[in-house]
Parts: structure tokens; sequence; C-alpha cells
């Protein structure tokens, strides 16, 4: 009995509290719909003048900002009519900081500009704040106009290749711009960035990669989705104007697809496996499976490569960097059929901290090994290169490579060639290469050729993995 | 749902047992500089541990995208970079596969020194890339002037505040300080250069803006014909008549540069070859921030009164 009263008692108190509330919500939403119909109270009108205030604020910023930059002009102008008078200049820098800016720049004046460029005669006639980017800056990129802050880096790497001599197996065009390679990248949100790069050629534009990068996926994970150079051995993730070489070497051709290596749509995971040794990193990658090594009859008929990669410090300035890799997809021998490739490559780097714009070594090999199920019998095929490049000074690199391969379908066939390169650096931003090859083909043909090649860059392009 | 509840609880001990250690354990900060990495420790005592990716007898613009800086940034807390496109060679793709979200670009870990810096050159036209490598956000060189300085230690304060309020008397403390010791020293620094005021130097790269601003030094020119271009025949020619028409006898050369042609344009003209490390670290003696001003003064002044003797 008593029990049952306590119940009830329960069920009354939840009751008036459930009827009191819910009068009092309606009451809320009663008031939040009549808000707007309200005359403004007293409350409001001060909000208003706090408004207006606020906007006030705000126009006279803006006013002080474009004043500076109208007075930038004037001095500039000044500086044009005075010719070698740049006193005019010095008293502008004064400038408000833009509204934007979350730190406050120093108080005190800047240099005034003629000290700057009193300086030497290049420098580019500079004030701080005058129309200067001064709030937080994004870590990619140029930002000289308001209405490029959101736009990614863009630039186009041109690949001009010629090639004099004999080759009647592979012959190539005495000249030919192979490819205008045209990059944009940018952070997308807080977590992800993307890159896209287009290659035009004189076969068409096409998509060489584009990809979306979740840097910073729980459990430590780096995701890539999209299509892009997959991550087998060291030479195919490169894009060709980072290259050592004009050319590929032949096992990348006999044996990875050619020219444009394993390229393709799919999904990359890596993951770094932590330890106090070395940098350890593992990546699985699953791609649509349809590209030039690998062909896709049924949807299911997926590719995937597997990479291992370890990679030390030996001094500061000498690393030692080992990979190991794996593809497995279906062929185009048949529904049935499949290749796998493992490969093993090692690079060693020797570039001295003092002097690491004048010297440096880049030793590296990779190995191949096919596995390609066809009519009659498998193929198994085998393929190397091993390469050096020697940077002798500021400017200039000779190097020297030595690559031979099985053909996937006939490994009985075996083409070997030896190149040595001399390479010339203008600026970081274009390039100059001399590569003189000779090739002993499968078929007894011998090709002595020059290639060489020039790469420009324009506009901004990300920094690559090293 | 009960074994969900496990995994929730399981995640939710994992998370706290990592922020307790976290808490624990000094803040871990990697900055891309050796001087920024002074002015870390100046502030944050024992309370952080501060480590630089580059070294400072190494150019960095140039240093080298290693994976073991990756190793570096997965376990950071708290990155400071220099900023203004110094880094822009190398650090992105490190960031990006740091696989630390506490880093990133825009993250609260991400700290940019140079926001509240005073930074000169800043480009006002159209800039191009015939005028070299030049940074279109002003030069990146800004610590080597002390009051500069002072401004990164005031960021880096902030920062550490944000992250450790519990010490953030301890912070501010010992930023207070370090501001207290730059005036100081910035008092002795400038008496020393007070009679030299005017000076004209030639320097390899354009590293000194600031440095030359804060001591009353006049660069009249550089080795290097434009930034990041390696020197020309008839560049040093111009350079070598340029001095000779203003007396100048000293050529300023950061540590990573190639002497030889210094060393040709000094011999042309007389004047004294300094290797002025331009870093903390550039020379074994510029042991923190404080000794960077230390030596490259010292350095100027006996070279001057060297010369005057002769």
């Amino acid at each position: 009995m008593l029990h049952s009263v306590r119940v009830s008692h329960v069920i009354a108190v939840l009751l008036a509290g459930i009827s009191m509330s819910v009068p009092a919500s309606a009451q809320n939403a009663a008031a939040q719909d009549g808000a707007p119909q309200q005359p403004p109270s007293a409350q409001s009108a001060a909000d208003l003048r706090a408004e207006v205030e606020r906007l006030r604020r705000e126009f006279e910023t803006v006013r002080d900002t474009y004043g500076a930059r109208l007075s930038s002009l004037e001095a500039k102008i000044a500086v044009i009519e005075g010719a070698a008078q740049p006193a005019p200049v010095a008293p502008l820098p004064a400038a408000p900081p833009t509204p934007t800016a979350p730190a406050t720049p120093p108080t005190e004046a800047p240099v005034p500009a003629t000290q700057q460029a009193g300086a030497g005669v290049q420098v580019p006639p500079g004030a701080a704040g005058a129309g200067g980017p001064a709030g937080s800056l994004p870590v990619y990129g140029n930002v000289t106009a308001l209405s490029k802050i959101f736009n990614p880096d863009m630039a186009v790497i041109g690949n001009f290749i010629g090639a004099a001599g004999k080759n009647d197996i592979n012959p190539a065009s005495a000249f030919r711009l192979n490819e205008a390679e045209m990059s944009f990248q940018a952070i997308v949100d807080p977590y992800a960035r993307a890159d896209f790069f287009l290659s035009a050629s004189p076969e068409g534009l096409e998509i060489e990669e584009g990809f979306i990068t979740f840097p910073t996926l729980p459990g430590g994970l780096l995701m890539k989705v999209g299509k892009m150079k997959a991550q087998f051995g060291k030479v195919n993730t490169m894009h060709s104007h980072v290259l050592p070489w004009v050319d590929t070497p032949l096992p990348m051709v006999n044996l990875l697809g050619g020219d444009e290596g394993l390229n393709d749509s799919g999904i990359s995971v890596s993951k770094l496996i932590l330890n106090p040794f070395l940098f350890l990193e593992a990546t699985g990658e699953v791609y649509n499976g349809d590209n030039t090594l690998f062909k896709s009859h049924t949807r299911s008929d997926l590719a995937y490569v597997g990479r291992l990669r370890g990679y030390r410090d030996v001094t500061e300035g000498t690393n030692v960097d080992l990979g190991t890799s794996f593809t497995y997809g279906h062929n185009d021998a048949g529904p049935d059929f499949t290749t796998k490739v493992f490969g093993v490559d090692a690079t060693v780097r020797y570039r001295p901290l003092r002097r690491a714009i004048y010297r440096r070594f880049i030793g590296r090999t990779e190995l191949f090994w096919s596995r390609r199920q066809q009519e009659p019998v498998q193929a198994n095929a085998f393929g190397a290169y091993v390469s050096g490049e020697y940077q002798f000074a500021q400017r200039w690199f000779a190097g020297a490579r030595y690559d031979w391969s099985d053909r996937a379908k006939d490994p009985s066939l075996r083409d070997k060639a030896g190149s040595l390169l001399l390479t010339y650096w203008p600026s970081e931003f274009g390039q100059i290469r001399g590569q003189f090859r000779r090739t002993a083909y499968a078929e007894g043909v011998n090709a002595n050729e020059l290639l060489f090649q020039f790469l420009f860059s324009i506009g901004a392009h990300g920094a690559h993995v090293f | 749902m009960f074994t969900r509840f496990g995994w929730l609880s399981a995640l939710a001990a994992v998370a706290l047992c990592a922020t307790a250690a976290d808490a624990r354990a000094e803040l871990n900060v990697i900055t891309t500089t050796e001087d920024l990495a002074s002015i870390a420790r100046e502030v944050g005592g024992d309370k952080i541990k501060v480590e630089s990716l580059a070294r400072g007898y190494q150019d960095p613009h140039f240093v080298e995208a290693k994976p073991s800086f990756v190793l570096k940034l997965n376990k950071a807390q708290l990155l400071i970079v220099v900023g203004r496109d110094l880094e822009i060679g190398w650090l992105p793709p490190l960031i990006t596969q740091s696989r630390n979200a506490r880093i990133q670009p825009g993250a609260d870990g991400y700290l940019d020194a140079s926001l509240a810096a005073k930074i000169l050159e800043l480009p006002t036209g159209q800039i191009t890339r015939a005028m070299g490598d030049v940074h279109p956000l002003g030069n990146p060189h800004y610590w080597l002037d002390p009051e500069n300085g002072k401004r990164i230690a005031k960021e880096i304060q902030g920062k550490l505040t944000q992250f450790d309020v519990g010490n953030s008397a301890y912070y501010t403390q010992r930023e207070a300080d370090v501001e207290r010791r730059i005036d100081e020293a910035m008092k002795r620094w400038k008496a020393a250069m007070a009679p030299y005021k005017g000076l004209k130097v030639v320097t390899y790269h354009r590293s000194w803006p600031n440095f030359c601003d804060a001591f009353g030094i006049d660069v009249i020119a550089y080795i290097e014909p434009k930034p990041g271009i390696p020197p020309t025949p008839q560049h040093t020619l111009d350079v070598i008549q340029a001095m000779k028409a203003q007396n100048v006898k000293i050529i300023m050369v950061e540590p990573y540069f190639d002497l030889k042609t210094p060393n040709a344009i000094g011999a042309a003209t007389g004047a004294k070859v300094l290797v002025m490390p331009p870093s903390v670290g550039g020379v074994k003696e510029v042991a923190d921030y404080f000794k960077l001003f230390d030596y490259d003064i010292n350095l100027l002044i006996s070279t001057i009164k060297q010369m005057e003797a002769k």
C-alpha cells in the first residue's frame, strides 16, 4: 500500500513537472516567433546603436586601409616622377593593420623604404603593411591579391624532349613538347588537402593524378583517394620532371606498364610503424585494376599494391632508404590470368648540410620481378637499373645509369641500356639535360642516341615528397 | 550494445590516459630553425622539450624533407615555423606526412612566428621570378633583429600558455625576463656598434636586412646577383667596382655559401671576408640567441679594429 502510494506520488510529481514545462516551452516558442513583430525596446535600440557604431568603425578601418594603399600608389608615382628620389616613400609605411590581422604588428613605424631600397637596386620598393599580407598566412603559394587568396597553387611545367641518333625499335620524335604538366594544389578544409596534376601531351589531355589526402585520420593513418601514381618502388611514384633522367629505365617500360607506370584510380592508406630504430612506413592500396599493366574484366577484378619502406639517417648528411613493393591484378591474357610484380629498391643519399646547395650524391637501384600468367605458361621476367647522380657545382649534375629488363610477355627477350647524363640548372625553375643512351635491344639492334631535355616551371609548384 | 559501450569506455580510458600522460610530460615542441628553438627554450624553460629540424649551419631554404623529420613531427605537440615562405620548399610535405592533426596549418599546434614580427622588404608591386628567388611575403630572415626576438618570444609565450594554462605564470615570468635581457643586451650591442653607424658592407645573400637595420649597417651590394642565383662574372665585377668606389672593406658570408667568389672579391678590393652565422648553431660558439648577436657583433668590431690598426 505504502509502496503504491509512493509510486503514484512519483507519477503525480512527474505529470506536474511535464505540465509545467510544456507551457513554458510553448511560451518560449511564442516569444521567439513574436519577437520580430514587437516594437524595438530600449534594449534592441542600444543593440542597434552598437551595431551602427561597429559598422562605422569597420568602414573607417576599410577607409584607412585604402587610404594607405592610395598613398602608397601616390608615393610610387612620386618615385617614378622624381627618378631616383625615393625619399617620398618614406612617410607612408605607417599604414594601419588590416582589420583581419589577428596579431598586432609592431607599434613602431617600419623602416622607411628608402633604407631597405638603399640596400640594393633589385629590391622591389617595399613597405610593411602597404598592401602586403599581415594576417594569418596560408602555407602554400603567394597571396599578392585578395582575389587569389583561396585559389589553389597553380603551376605549369613544360617538358621538352629532343632526340638525335638512330633507333629503329622505339623511334622518338626529333623534337617534342612531351608534356605540359599543370598542377593545382591547395588545402581543402581543416581535414584534407587536394592535388591535381593534369598532363597535356601530343596525345591529348589526361588526368595524371588527382587525389585528396586526409593527413589527420585517427590511428595515425594517411589516406589518399583519387587517381594517383601507385606507391610501388621509387621511380613509379615520381613525376617525369623530377626524374634524374630524360627517359624512364627499361624495367619500368617493360614490366610496370610503360612510361606512365602504374597509375590508376583507387584508395591508398599508409601508416607509420613507430619504433626507436628507423622510419618505417607501410602502405596498402587498392585500385580499379584497369591501366597499362592490369586489365579488369569484371568490377571485382581490382588491383592491389603493398609497400614497406624503411629509412634511416646514417650521419646528418647521409641516409639509407630501403623499400619492398608488391602488386597484383588481372591481366589482358584473359579473365583468369593475373600478373604479380615484386620490387625491391635501395637508395643511398649523401648531402653535406653545410654545402647542401653545392654537393650531393644519390645512388639508387630498383629490382623488379614480374610473374605474368598467360598461355601456354607463366612468364617470369626480371629487370633492374642502377643509377648514380652527383652534383659537382651549384648548378651542375653528372649522372650514369645502367638498366636491363626482360620483356614481361616474352622473358627470353632482354633489352639492355647504358646512359651518361649531364644536367644544368639555370635556376630552381629551369633545367637543361643531355643524356647519351646506348640501347641493345633483344632483337639484336643497337641504338645510340643523344636525348636532350628542357624543363621549365612557372607558378607555385608544391614541394616534393622525399 | 554492451560491446559497443565496452569499446567506447575503452577508447575513453585510452584518451584519458593519453591526456593525463601529456599533462605530466613536458610539452614536445619542434621548431624549424635553431633560432626559434633557442627562443622557445628561453621562454619554456624546463616545462618544454624543444628540438629544431634544421641545423644553424644549414641554408634554411634548402633543407631536405627527410623521413626522420616526419617521425619528429609525428610526436610534436607544437610546431613553430619561421614562416614567410622560408620553409616552403621542404616543410609542407613533412607536415602532410606527419599524421599529426595537432600541427597541421591552422591547427592550434601550428605557430607561425612571423605574425607579430617586423618584416622588411615586403614587395608591393607585381613580382616575378625574373627577380630570382624572391620571397613574396617579405624577407624571412627577420629573427636577426633582437626586437623581433622579443616579439617571437611573446608569440611563443602566448602559445605555451594556451597549451599549458597551469604554468602560465611561469611562462609569463620567463618571457618578461627574456625581454628584459634582450633589452639589456641590445643597449650593449647598440653601444658597441654606435661608433660604426653607417658601416658599409657587402653580403652574400639577402639574409641581413633586419640585422643591418637594427645596428645601423648599410648593405651596398650582394654577391648573389639576385636572391638564389649564383654569382656571375659580370655581377662580381660590378660588386668590386661598387666596393672600390665606396671603400667597402667587409664582406659578410653565411656559413653555407662557397667562399670562392667572396675571397676573389676580397683579394681584388682588400676587403675582409667574414663568415657570419645568421642563425644559432651557425658556428659552434653560437649556442643560443644571445650569443648569436654577441658573436656577430664581436666579429664585425674586432675585424674593423684590426683593419684600423694596420
